[in-house]
């Protein structure tokens, strides 16, 4: 996925010269290049992401559009309250760029994870919120960020995430996109779980379950209409995410759905509320999280055998 | 000159009182302690256009002890950004002045800030990108030294020293009171100037209530090509307000009384 990001930003930096990345001392192997060849649109800041933070709102200020880049938790949490006052309340035309959602770092520890940013940006008005589910999706969504003439946060995993679409999808932001409908089942999938939805799709469908899968790769402003309409059509919905069952996409659709009134079994599916005590790579830590596409498919079978109470 | 400067301080003085009272509002020592440095600053150094307040050579200020706007307000009413009668809706409801001054409440407000330390760091933000694209503005940003408590200030100080930021000019007023104590007995920030030295600022000390100390110094900016300019302006928490509370704690929160209002008033008319 940083490639694909890497990739965009490449060529609009080539074109737009407000283009301007800073980032915190991290995009080994990602940003030599690009700073090679536009060394007057690039800063390695420093370890110092409040300032830095700052420093990208005080760029854009003077008509830059800054881009910051660091791992989730860092670029999302430690300058929250800049990214509060500077970029949001200012309105300001700042792109942040989180990389490592999820467990992407899984085996750094818990300090590392990507698991509660979507909650807690998901607060700030004026700020869009994309998490692209596989390396086309976050082509389009790099291209939409730096066009989109506001704060927007764009949410990446690491390395080596499958495409899922077969081609470009259409996209645009506040838009879910219908990979397939279901009229049994239908997962809302987003971010590095696109493609987790994708495989647990495939297993429910080989159970004879007509499922469906839906990528959201903005969060917000969420697309209710699609999930309204989901709802009336699919006798399940189950949101799949690589973040706190708090706060994230399942509790943004739950909000949706609670409030339409719609009768439909739902279920939020993504990390339970407590730090995860064993230590291991990603999937690992999907594993012990039960997040494993063959525990997920149990999960959903589960539920869907329980009577609404 | 300088008699001319006093009486616009003395106008300013007035109207942060007035606001204060109307308003009932804290934030006053630390509005009154920086009155001559705003004063010099949007009178007699900084290149801006009233009427035309978003002019792209303009320097900027960003005012980063936002809480303190009062002092703001008034110096950008008297040097003719907007009417003066929009300082009556200070803190009011539905008026245009909040309590802490945010980006374009009124023209010349030039960064939402409050919360401490965010003020330096987008003040160098501005700064890299005059260097970058070869403007020649330059960009104050006005410090409390309780802000300089906050580590986010530190780091864009460091960051400003790293890159020779000679376009960029803190002015800290040390007034020497933070919020619930001096500084020295809450969070000692000496020795300050060395502090900035260290981290590649040049650095100057004035006393901040002079104004031919502080034209000089600011007219010698920057003090050093390849570095960023600190003033550390020594001033009075509360100077020219009522009595009780100059160099006390209650400058920050006591707005003045009635009778405090008219003595204070009546002693500045004379100046």
């Amino acid at each position: 996925m940083r490639y694909a990001f890497i990739r965009e930003l490449f060529a609009f930096a080539k074109r737009d010269k407000r283009i301007f990345l800073v980032a915190g001392d991290l995009g080994y192997s990602v940003f030599e290049e690009f700073a090679k060849q536009y060394p007057r649109q690039y800063l390695n800041a420093g370890v110092l992401e409040q300032a830095l933070t700052g420093m990208a709102a005080g760029l854009a200020l003077t008509g830059k559009i800054p881009i910051i880049y660091s791992i989730v938790p860092f670029v999302t949490m430690r300058n929250f309250e800049q990214i509060r006052n500077d970029i949001c309340y200012q309105n300001l035309n700042v792109k942040i760029v989180g990389v490592g959602a999820g467990f992407a770092y899984g085996n750094y520890a818990r300090t590392h994870h990507g698991l509660e940013d979507i909650g807690v940006l998901r607060t700030l008005p004026n700020l869009t919120i994309l998490c692209p589910g596989d390396p086309l999706e976050v082509a389009l969504a790099t291209k939409a960020a730096l066009r989109h003439p506001g704060p927007v946060y764009l949410r990446l995993g690491k390395a080596g995430e499958p495409n899922v679409h077969q081609s470009s999808p259409r996209f645009k932001i506040g838009r879910g996109i219908v990979i397939k409908k279901g009229r049994d089942v239908t997962i809302i999938a987003t971010s590095t779980f696109l493609n987790r939805g994708f495989e647990v799709m495939r297993k429910l469908q080989e159970q004879g379950l007509n499922t469906g899968l839906v990528s959201m790769p903005t969060i917000k402003p969420l697309d209710t209409r699609l999930i309204k309409e989901l709802a009336s059509k699919s006798k399940a919905i189950y949101t799949l995410e690589e973040h706190s069952i708090i706060g994230g996409l399942g509790s943004a659709v739950a909000e949706v759905l609670a409030e339409s009134g719609d009768q439909v079994k739902f279920k939020r599916l993504g990390v339970p509320d407590k730090f995860t005590i064993v230590m291991g790579r990603q999937e690992y830590m999907r594993r012990a999280n039960k997040l494993e596409t063959n525990q997920i498919v149990s999960t959903i079978l589960r539920h869907l055998k329980q009577k609404n109470s | 000159m300088q008699t001319n400067l006093k009486k616009i301080a003395a106008r300013v003085r007035r109207d942060i009182l007035l606001m204060s009272f109307r308003a009932q509002s804290a934030h006053t020592g630390g509005a009154l302690s920086c009155v001559e440095l705003m004063v010099a600053l949007y009178f007699k150094i900084l290149r801006v256009f009233p009427h035309k307040p978003d002019a792209p050579k303009r320097d900027r200020l960003v005012f980063s002890k936002a809480h303190d706007a009062k002092a703001l307000y008034a110096v950008l009413a008297a040097r003719g950004f907007f009417d003066p009668k929009i300082l009556e809706g200070y803190e009011m409801n539905g008026g245009l002045l909040p309590g802490h001054a945010t980006r374009h409440c009124v023209p010349g407000v030039e960064v939402t800030a409050g919360s401490l330390g965010h003020g330096l760091p987008m003040a160098v933000g501005m700064a890299y990108a005059g260097r970058v694209d070869r403007k020649n503005y330059r960009v104050f940003a006005i410090l409390s030294d309780g802000e300089c408590d906050e580590g986010s200030t530190w780091e864009a100080a460091l960051l400003a020293g790293q890159h020779k930021l000679d376009n960029l000019v803190a002015i800290v007023d040390y007034n020497k009171l933070q919020g619930c104590g001096y500084t020295k007995d809450v969070l000692d920030l000496e020795p300050f100037a060395k502090k900035w030295l260290s981290f590649n600022w040049e650095a100057k000390e004035i006393d901040g209530h002079n104004f031919t100390q502080i034209l000089k110094t600011l007219s010698q900016l920057p003090f050093k090509s390849g570095k960023p300019s600190v003033v550390i302006a020594h001033t009075i928490k509360g100077l020219g307000g009522a009595a009780k509370h100059v160099n006390q704690v209650s400058s920050q929160y006591k707005p003045p009384t009635s009778d405090e209002i008219e003595i204070a008033i009546r002693e500045l008319t004379k100046i």
